[in-house]
């Protein structure tokens, strides 16, 4: 079968087609910004999007996304490298501290970001708990997304 | 007195064997002993480092003797953590490892400070594992900052002294006329600046000065440390860059799970391994004999645990045929722990005679006999794992020629490759080990037997091996945060603190000695405050593995000895800041390696008091607050670190909590890098709310019983609390902030707990009261 992923097109050959998004982008196209936390849904470092929605890939056989459109982490930046607001807003507020979660955190935060540009804490809420961070840096990641909506507010750039 | 302590005098038994070996010279080692060698003509290629294959420099090639060969440039290399390159790149290597908490950036901006280089133009590495070069390297005790600092300023100031000589050999001037700036040396007279790469070759052909004889700033001539820097791994964690122990890739490299028992110590009889073998994408299956005792926490240790082991082409294909393994398990010798039996054990217990007594200071019988009042309470808290959100997993590859490489996210380094040179029957120069980033630490990877059970498959098979744990192997196989009892009794006399007795009821492996992080100190605050004062100690016997957990020991005993104190405070009738500071008023000075310095000095009563004063002062201590809201105060020393923290609490007629706020003051000395301390500070005292809250690990016959996250309910975004930071601004030795800021979270909810509600938490965590989010 074949996996369009951030823009292109893999041929997967005869893989396994109920092995989970996860493990064909981590192990066969070799896309490992995107995390192994729990594989029952639970923690959501494994969020990608899947035609613009956040989506936990430990949750999602490879058989069920043919034709879609997959954006990973590696996705996420400008042809040109530039960063997405969020993943800049996540360096400038220095979010991070073990930094395993927080690919999961930042593709759902993108897709909060699509829907609505201006969320309120309420918004970042509903959107964020689904994701568990061991460090405890939640403070961080609302306040990021705040900068983040206000980085693309001002530029005017698609989020 | 002090008849019979418990062995050991401080919480852990790994970070003392540390400190002795960095006591007995290590602590500035690394500069002193190699005389600041110049290493100049580097070259890539040859050894490997990390993720990055084939294009990091390698700062241990040299040392090694197998890296020489023809350069093009000349580096300016004059110790093992700065290298200058003629282009003006600064490279500084970060010696011990990164779990997130932050020290691959903190440890370089100590050096970038006294070389005075510009901080964006650096680049990070992390450095090579090697004892010679860096002395002790690992992750553990909040210790990076303390061990390192004044070694760490003096590399970068013996770097800035030669760049300086270089530049006045070159411009004829004394070198007096000279400062430095942001990467250049500048002679204001002449207004003429060189830039620090254009002087690397000269600096490389000068003598190395002694370190001890280099200046070093004044701290109020910081440019950098104090600041707030954003992390130096941040551009890869956001553009998922691979960095973790669970992304490394070997050419050939097989995936490997190793499933144990669920009873605790229990062994295989057999398993349906020709089936398993069968299965889509298994390469091998096979049965690995149980060596040594891996039960027992100890990062040397080659131990194993008795398994099976699944290799197949990928992690999904690894996985999937696990669930169709079948084992017979032998449990002869498993454990049969139950956590019930043992809190009812506990109980009686603590109605019994104490098997032990740590301390009795004072007249603690004639103090009870004349007091006005006696407060009894019987505390409780459970097991808990560490739940690294990036489960264990190692790579190994042991290589036909009695080699070995090893790619791992551990916290022990240098012990893991002990471990696996130990377990090959080989010398530890033929294993080298890439140090790769941890996806959370928190003590779990102190323990390297996910590596042991890497090396043991890889050899096997004869191919690299990655061994990927699941999230229920990781909760299944822990060392985990032993629970723990405390049965107080305490004399109140005149509105004060007369008598002090703590009945500590913990778990033995047997030895006559608490199990590992199990242990009380009998000189535990607030002991030696009190003038009466007895610790008694009592041990249930237990097969299950514990192990350091963030804050070792401080992260349980500070929840019950700081609300057992406010319950004191309470039955006195007095303001609980107002006790706290008076108990701190009779407290001695600081001892050497009392406990929670690790090694270092105890807690120190003026540091105490001023981080309480700082909290209460913040949080606005004493307002007056609506119905079902209150205020909590706690204090704990640990890991160097003095910590007052007040929450902001509310209570409503189901028992749901809120945490509003929580109001932090530490006193760490001067702060390195101000983002990432508050950060680690933030991220402590959520972690103390979500531990408090509703984690916790049971066991029936041997067997954990949470199996997943949804068991274990990490706390999410919409229960965490706004956490405020101040620091001291002190002129003590700076010193860690992984750990010191998680113990007094807990205390400090539960005490608000009770001035919202009135009710006494004495059993955590707290949704085993009723409470929740």
């Amino acid at each position: 079968m074949r996996l369009k992923v951030n823009g292109r097109t893999h041929e997967l050959g005869d893989i396994d087609p109920t092995t989970p998004l996860l493990w064909v982008l981590r192990d066969t196209l070799g896309l490992v910004g995107t995390k192994y936390g729990c594989g029952i849904g639970a923690c959501s470092a494994c969020t990608v999007h899947v035609n613009g929605t956040p989506v936990q890939s430990c949750q999602l056989p490879v058989q069920s996304l043919e034709g879609q459109e997959i954006t990973t982490i590696e996705g996420l930046a400008g042809p040109d490298g530039t960063l997405h607001p969020v993943q800049q807003a996540w360096i400038d507020e220095d979010v991070a501290q073990c930094g395993y979660c927080q690919a999961g955190q930042i593709m759902s935060a993108v897709a909060l970001l699509n829907r609505t540009p201006k969320p309120t804490d309420g918004d970042i809420e509903n959107a964020m708990s689904r994701h568990l961070c061991r460090c405890g840096t939640y403070n961080r990641i609302r306040k990021a997304i705040h900068v983040a909506a206000g980085m693309i507010e001002r530029t005017g750039s698609e989020a | 007195m002090n008849d019979n302590r418990s062995g050991a005098t401080t919480v852990d038994v790994y970070l003392p064997e540390y400190l002795r070996r960095a006591s007995a010279g290590l602590r500035d080692a690394a500069l002193s002993r190699r005389r600041f060698i110049k290493i100049s003509g580097f070259v890539g290629g040859g050894l490997v480092l990390g993720l990055s294959l084939g294009t990091e420099r390698v700062a241990a090639q040299q040392h090694n003797g197998h890296g020489a060969g023809p350069s093009r440039e000349v580096e300016f290399a004059p110790n093992p953590y700065v290298q200058i390159k003629p282009d003006g790149t600064i490279v500084l290597f970060a010696k011990n490892p990164d779990v997130g908490q932050g020290v691959k950036t903190a440890l370089p901006m100590i050096v970038a400070e006294e070389l005075d280089a510009e901080w964006s133009r650096v680049r990070v590495e992390q450095a090579p594992i090697s004892m010679e070069l860096y002395g002790p390297q690992f992750a553990g005790g909040s210790t990076s900052i303390p061990m390192n600092y004044n070694t760490l300023r003096r590399a970068g100031a013996v770097a800035r002294a030669m760049l300086v000589a270089a530049a006045a050999e070159r411009l004829g001037v004394p070198a007096e006329e000279l400062t430095t700036d942001a990467g250049f040396v500048v002679h204001a007279a002449s207004n003429r600046r060189i830039g620090y790469g254009e002087l690397a070759e000269a600096a490389a052909a000068l003598p190395v000065p002694d370190p001890a004889s280099v200046k070093l700033k004044d701290r109020k001539d910081f440019k950098l440390l104090g600041k707030r820097v954003t992390g130096v791994d941040n551009f890869k964690v956001v553009t998922g860059q691979p960095m973790f122990g669970i992304d490394q890739r070997v050419p050939g490299m097989l995936y490997a799970t190793f499933t144990k028992a669920p009873a605790i110590g229990a062994r295989v009889s057999s398993a349906n391994l020709d089936h398993v073998k069968s299965l889509p994408g298994v390469k091998a299956a096979f049965l690995i004999e149980k060596k040594g005792n891996a039960i027992e926490f100890n990062p040397s240790s080659d131990a194993v645990s008795s398994g099976v082991a699944i290799v197949a082409d990928s992690t999904w294909s690894a996985f999937k045929a696990k669930r169709e393994l079948r084992v017979e398990w032998d449990e002869s010798d498993a454990s049969r722990d139950s956590w019930s039996e043992a809190v009812a054990e506990a109980r009686r217990l603590a109605q019994s005679a104490p098997q032990s007594t740590l301390r009795d200071s004072g007249d603690v019988d004639a103090a009870f006999a004349s007091a006005d009042r006696t407060v009894e309470a019987f505390y409780t808290y459970p097991y808990v794992a560490h739940a690294d959100l990036e489960p264990q997993n190692c790579t190994v590859w042991c290589k036909p020629d009695g080699t070995a490489e090893i790619w791992a996210p551990t916290q022990t380094p240098q012990a893991a490759v002990e471990a696996v040179a130990k377990f090959l029957g080989v010398p530890q120069s033929n294993v080298t080990l890439h140090q790769l980033r941890g996806g959370g630490g928190f003590g779990r990877r102190l323990a390297n037997d996910s590596v042991v059970e890497a090396a043991a498959i890889s050899k096997r098979v004869g191919a690299p091996v990655k061994v990927q744990w699941t999230r229920e192997d990781d909760f299944a196989f822990d060392y985990y945060r032993p629970g723990g009892f405390h049965a107080f009794k305490a004399a109140i006399a005149n509105g004060k603190l007369a008598a002090w007795q703590d009945h500590f009821i913990t778990f033995t492996r047997g030895g006559g000695m608490p199990a590992t992080s199990a242990n009380l100190s009998p000189d535990e605050f607030p002991a030696r405050s009190v003038p009466n004062a007895r610790i008694l100690q009592s041990m249930i016997p237990s097969k299950m593995p514990t192990g350091p957990w963030r804050a070792p020991g401080s992260n349980a005993i500070a929840f019950a000895i700081q609300c057992f104190l406010h319950e004191c405070a309470v039955a006195a009738g007095r303001d609980h800041v107002e006790f706290l500071l008076e108990v701190m008023a009779t407290t001695p000075p600081p001892q050497q390696a009392g406990p929670g310095g690790f090694g270092m000095p105890g807690l120190n009563p003026e540091r105490a008091a001023g981080v309480i004063r700082l909290a209460a002062e913040k949080a606005g201590w004493g307002r007056k607050l609506p119905e079902g809201r209150g205020l909590g105060l706690a204090f704990h020393f640990s890991h160097q670190g003095h910590f007052a923290e007040v929450a902001e609490v509310s209570v409503d007629a189901d028992r749901r909590v809120t945490v509003h706020k929580v109001w932090v003051a530490g006193d760490i000395g001067p702060i390195v890098n101000l983002s990432g301390a508050e950060n680690q500070v933030q991220g402590s005292v959520i972690d103390g709310f979500s531990t408090a809250m509703g984690l916790e690990i049971t066991f029936e016959k041997g067997r954990v019983q949470q199996r997943n996250f949804d068991g274990y309910p990490l706390l999410r975004m919409t229960q965490a609390p706004e956490v405020e930071v101040h620091f001291v601004d002190s002129d003590y030795p700076p010193t860690g902030v992984g750990e010191p800021a998680l113990p007094p979270a807990a205390p400090a909810i539960c005490n608000a707990i009770y001035a919202a509600s009135g009710h006494r938490v004495r059993t955590l965590p707290l949704t085993r009261e009723g409470f929740k989010v």
